[in-house]
């Protein structure tokens, strides 16, 4: 899966070609990273550690725009993001739920239910 | 390659088990105490009921549905003495299907050690009847039911746990065996898609009612089936993780929906719908947690269920063996001891999405056959039901015998 002439090993995966976002298939820190799947020779360079599982932005997504993973709209880009970008809840928010800025995006913990 | 086949158990109602258990079941919370001391060092012995003192049409309904599961061999009914739901009508549906069955009243007995003692010598002439009646049959793939949910999922759990289960289950469907996925407030975001799997117009229609309810369901009680552990693990929205979610039902057409407790009329690949129904109380809660969804699953006669989870997770389940799958290698290697498949050699290249699900039929044959599964091997059989209301078909409508 890698050996390719630049010697760039750490991979994230694009779903579908009209993604603009990949899903993280080990830990990075920063650095560039190969994109397999859909446009596979694409290398993208993280501006911050991202890890497994979450994705990061492939292009520049301005404050509004769908993010689209799997080839369908699965959020709303609520601030401006840079290609290269982790993308989650602090900077996309669901079309359907509404809890959705509600949580931590490093614990996932719910900040909107009130414990006292 | 021969196709496989293995030694089922044949019941008197046509159905055929790959586990020859007894169940023994509880009328309500006040009596579980008892019916897990009688359980409690016997082997192939289960423990399912219903916590709640006032009688529910679902939770009786799902509770015969268990009784009568091709796994359960015979029954026994354990009542506290007055609550709603009756242990004897429970007895009486189990020996209808052909299973010897026995029930009794605790306060009747006298008791906690009496009860105990009661259910032991109950359980003792129902094994002897069982190995009499005994009937053992060659099973194959056109004779299983396999049910698939994910739960603790990650951003791993779509690009592979999920897909390698949908890549399965097409080979399963193709095999001639039935094939039930869930969690419909897990496809919210997708009804387009839903709809182009149907396999004719009129599920089509059905598709469509069923994710426009569950749709309607997520808007009234504010919640969306999405969980801290998802965000930790990477799913940033409901929409995404419906993508990944939906991808365990493979590529085959949806032959249509079912309820909790209804059997497939027939073989094929067919979506569970365990939403609650407009009521006035509004009662019921779908998805409240993991184990409600695969005791759902395994109501509609699924022999085997597919648990896949990216993070994930030590639970088990009584009346049909789980196998759980994971898409991040990470999680496999730390939880070994109860991940049964690692499905997240596909992402690291080792393998590819085609070889990890023959992997996967190989390993669900091998439980099928009778080797325990890793949750079923350590002893997990987490159970849940509660209070819900679904308009569903007498449990007689569905039946394949």
């Amino acid at each position: 899966m890698t050996g390719q002439s630049d010697g760039v090993e750490k991979r994230c995966f694009r779903v579908s070609a009209a993604d603009n976002v990949a899903t993280m298939l080990e830990d990075v820190a920063t650095g560039p990273v190969r994109v397999c799947g859909e446009a596979s020779s694409d290398l993208i360079w993280l501006r911050e550690p991202i890890a497994l599982g979450h994705k990061v932005a492939l292009t520049a997504i301005p404050k509004g725009e769908l993010i689209v993973k799997y080839g369908v709209p699965i959020g709303v880009s609520t601030t401006s993001i840079q290609a290269g970008d982790w993308v989650h809840l602090h900077n996309c928010h669901s079309r359907v739920d509404e809890r959705s800025s509600g949580f931590d995006p490093r614990s996932g913990a719910a900040k909107d239910t009130a414990y006292a | 390659m021969p196709e496989l086949t293995w030694q089922g158990y044949l019941r008197k109602d046509g159905r055929k088990g790959i586990r020859n258990l007894i169940l023994i079941v509880y009328t309500v919370e006040c009596a579980s105490f008892v019916a897990h001391g009688i359980g409690q060092s016997e082997d192939d012995v289960h423990v399912i009921g219903f916590p709640g003192c006032y009688d529910n049409a679902y939770a009786i309904r799902m509770m015969i549905a268990l009784i009568t599961h091709p796994n359960v061999g015979a029954c026994l009914a354990v009542g506290l003495g007055c609550e709603y739901t009756q242990p004897a009508k429970l007895a009486e549906a189990a020996t209808a299907s052909g299973r010897p069955a026995d029930w009794f009243y605790i306060q009747q007995e006298g008791g906690t050690r009496l009860g105990v003692s009661r259910g032991k010598s109950a359980l003792q002439s129902l094994r002897e009847q069982m190995a009499k009646d005994s009937m053992r049959v060659p099973m194959s793939w056109a004779d299983l039911t396999v049910g698939a949910e994910c739960g603790g999922s990650d951003g791993t759990s779509g690009l592979s746990g999920n897909p390698v289960v949908g890549r399965f289950f097409d080979h399963l469907v193709d095999k001639g065996g039935t094939a039930v996925f869930e969690e419909v407030v897990e496809m919210i975001g997708l009804q387009d898609v839903l709809h182009s799997r149907a396999a004719n117009e009129a599920v089509a229609k059905e598709l469509d009612e069923t994710y426009r309810k569950a749709e309607a369901y997520c808007k009234a009680v504010r919640q969306y089936s999405v969980s801290p552990g998802n965000f930790a693990g990477g799913l940033t929205t409901i929409e995404e993780k419906s993508m990944g979610a939906f991808a365990k039902s493979g590529s085959r057409a949806i032959q249509g929906v079912l309820r909790v407790s209804q059997q497939a009329p027939a073989p094929g690949l067919w979506l569970l719908d365990s939403v609650p129904d407009d009521h006035f109380m509004q009662f019921g809660y779908t998805n409240p947690n993991d184990t409600e969804g695969i005791m759902d699953l395994i109501s509609v006669g699924a022999q085997i269920v597919l648990f896949v989870t990216g993070r994930g997770s030590v639970i088990g389940s009584p009346v049909a063996p789980l196998i759980k799958v994971t898409g991040n290698s990470t999680t496999f290697e730390r939880m070994r001891e109860d991940m049964d498949f690692n499905a997240g050699k596909v992402l690291s290249g080792e393998m590819t999405l085609d070889q990890s699900a023959l992997n996967l039929l190989a390993l669900v044959g091998e439980v099928a056959s009778g080797v325990p599964s890793k949750p079923e091997a350590l002893g997990h059989r987490e159970y849940f039901l509660m209070y819900k209301h679904q308009e569903t078909p007498s449990l007689a409508a569905g039946c394949h015998a």
